[in-house]
């Protein structure tokens, strides 16, 4: 019983991760990122070459990823997304799902459509038992790094100037351009992020997700479904969003294997009859 | 719309095609190899084009004065793009189709193969009903079913009582768990059930449902590639040092992959019908050769589907002095026997399906890399779907 919780946490931890740069986007800049996954995978695929060409050690991949998944989103939000950020959500949606089938398609030209496997140093490994309680190692350092990014990212939004900048950009872009507030700056450092923050996701997720080309397109729902259960006004929302998600999804397939794959989308429609607007968000 | 004009096509394709077929015209014998080559299924496709490639190679390209000519086709593993290059290819005058990675892919072409009368050799796709489709398939592959119904004579054999299976939830997984539960529990074991959905994220609430029964073993079967995952999960679970045993048919130790599983799959014991570490001369020659011929790729069981499949074409064509009539081709592959990398085989006559010996392997280290070590034989496995029908 304990267990099937711990499995759950930390299934809902990775999931934050992955999908908490979308809600940023989604939620703060109000940009349909569809392409959210693309960054993940590209931080997966960071991990999977730098340690099988460059016997990176596992841990000095995940900052990497992060690095690369960010550059990367910086690149992309300089040179694309920015030039969307007035036009209307269909354009978002239309720009970025293309940009996630090219991505696909280049990863599976790049690097074959097989499934890419990672091997984890054997302290992460196996398993302890912690009064009974059978505990994944793996599991708990997932657990333990989210939970101290949450608290970070949760510190840097609401604790300091740049969190109140960002805020202020959100609220009223014109005021606050008008108050002296780099938007554009702001925004772009958000954006990379945001997507380094799926990077990272992707890195750690590798080896309970797996990897292969058609991430973003597979995980596409997953993340979709934690900002809207979860709200976009903060980080709160999709944190909560998350873990429940995470908890009922791996809970309802222990209990009901027959039904498990449903147990997710059943507790989706339920919240968002209750409450449309997510856990968390004001209404509007 | 569409469909009329569908019809009329194969209509036309019915009465035009055969007189083409069956001319001795021109010299060249077209083989058309229909596979997944981008996609998820890539691997198949992949293994089955070196494996064709390297027979011809080996071969020679002229059979009983004809010249073979293969056209190789990417299908992406999707049965609406597989039907319309079969039937360009049919309208291309080709003698012989041959490839499909998955069940959907070969049914989808039965129909052209059997109004063409176009023999249409399987040389991936593993669900039993799939020869039944039409008189003109032949396959050179397996069935799911023969590979993993072996398996239930050897867990019981071997003090195994109580069994969960975790399956993909997909025609091949519920195929592969009935053809080892039903023997099984009938020979007196237990069996517990459990199907994963294809899109499936995290292994870990399934499996520790099935650690939670404390069975003698876990009988898995999911598609190459997420079988890492799965066997991943199972020792981080602690499964392996609290005596559950990981069986199931080979799909899981796919020896394109196997090495990149990592040491979590040493131990497993699995029945299929292809090692590359399978111990016979032909073997050696072959893993030798196809790896030299690709840049060290290791065959996998799809390629010998493939290689004896262009072996099962050469001879038949050999038979018939070089007609391409598509009755007389098959007829010629009846009962056909040959020693293939993978040890004897042959084709059965009454089901056109292949008959072969099942191995019983464990996954073990050797010189550094992880094999599929063969230590039992089950000779002569003949498809046990249509030989239950057939009593």
């Amino acid at each position: 019983m304990l267990t099937i919780l711990f499995d759950g946490v930390a299934y809902g931890m990775l999931l934050f991760v992955l999908a908490v740069g979308l809600s940023v986007t989604l939620g703060l800049m109000n940009f349909v990122n569809l392409a959210h996954g693309a960054f993940a995978m590209a931080g997966g695929y960071v991990t999977v070459l730098l340690m099988s060409r460059f016997g990176v050690p596992f841990l000095a991949c995940l900052p990497l990823a992060f690095l690369a998944a960010a550059l990367l989103g910086a690149v992309l939000e300089r040179t694309l997304y920015r030039r969307l950020y007035d036009r209307p959500h269909l354009d978002h949606v239309l720009f970025s799902i293309g940009l996630v089938f090219m991505a696909v398609a280049a990863t599976d030209y790049a690097m074959g459509s097989q499934q890419q496997n990672i091997r984890l140093p054997s302290w992460l490994s196996g398993r302890l038992d912690v009064m009974g309680v059978g505990i994944g190692r793996y599991r708990a350092f997932l657990i333990a790094t989210c939970g101290v990014l949450v608290v970070a990212l949760q510190f840097v939004l609401s604790r300091t100037r740049f969190g109140v900048r960002l805020r202020a950009a959100v609220d009223d872009r014109r005021v606050a351009r008008g108050l002296g507030i780099p938007v554009d700056r702001v925004f772009a450092v958000t954006f990379a992020v945001g997507s380094g923050l799926a990077g990272l996701g992707g890195a750690m997720g590798a080896e309970i997700l797996g990897l292969d080309p058609t991430f973003p397109l597979k995980f596409m729902i997953y993340f979709l479904i934690v900002v809207t259960v979860g709200g976009t006004a903060g980080l709160v929302g999709p944190f909560v969003a998350a873990l429940v998600l995470g908890i009922a999804d791996v809970a309802g397939k222990y209990y009901v294997p027959s039904l498990g794959a449903f147990v997710i989308y059943t507790l989706m429609i339920a919240i968002l009859l209750v409450r449309p607007q997510g856990l968390f968000a004001r209404a509007r | 719309m569409d469909v009329i004009r569908r019809g009329i096509l194969l209509a036309a394709a019915a009465t035009l095609v055969p007189s083409y077929a069956a001319g001795q015209g021109s010299d060249t014998v077209k083989v058309g190899l229909i596979l997944p080559l981008t996609g998820p299924f890539a691997s198949t496709g992949r293994q089955i084009e070196a494996a064709a490639r390297l027979y011809m190679a080996q071969n020679g390209s002229t059979v009983a004065g004809r010249k073979i000519e293969l056209i190789v086709k990417d299908d992406t593993g999707t049965p609406d793009i597989t039907k319309r290059i079969a039937q360009e290819m049919v309208n291309d005058k080709i003698a012989v189709l041959a490839g499909f990675g998955l069940t959907p892919l070969a049914l989808a072409v039965a129909p052209i193969a059997t109004q063409a009368k176009v023999p249409e050799i399987v040389m991936a796709a593993g669900s039993s009903m799939i020869t039944e489709a039409s008189p003109f398939i032949v396959r050179t592959s397996f069935t799911v079913a023969q590979s993993a119904a072996p398996m239930a004579e050897w867990a019981t054999k071997n003090g195994i009582r109580k069994v969960v299976t975790i399956v993909t939830d997909y025609a091949p997984g519920i195929d592969a768990e009935k053809a080892f539960s039903e023997p099984f529990v009938k020979a007196g074991g237990k069996v517990d059930n459990v199907r994963v959905p294809l899109r499936n994220p995290d292994f870990a609430p399934f499996l520790q449902r099935a650690a939670d029964e404390k069975p003698d073993a876990l009988f898995v079967f999911v598609p190459a590639g997420v079988g890492a995952q799965l066997m991943k999960q199972y020792v981080e679970r602690g499964l392996d040092k609290s005596g559950v045993r990981l069986i199931g048919p080979g799909d899981v130790t796919d020896d394109d992959i196997l090495n990149d599983m990592g040491d979590v799959a040493m131990g497993a014991i699995t029945t299929q019908f292809y090692s590359a570490a399978h111990p016979s001369p032909e073997n050696k020659a072959y893993v030798e050769a196809f790896k030299k011929a690709n840049k060290g790729m290791r065959p996998n069981f799809m390629s010998v589907g493939g290689y004896d499949g262009m072996h099962l074409i050469y001879e038949a064509l050999k038979k018939t002095n070089g007609s391409t009539d598509g009755e007389k081709l098959v007829d010629a592959m009846k009962s056909m026997s040959w020693t293939s990398p993978r040890g004897p085989i042959s084709i059965d006559p009454a089901t056109r399906d292949i008959v072969q010996n099942i191995y019983v392997r464990k996954v073990e280290k050797v010189g550094g890399e992880l094999y599929n070590v063969e230590f039992a034989t089950i000779p002569n496995v003949k498809d046990p779907v249509k030989a239950a029908v057939a009593k």
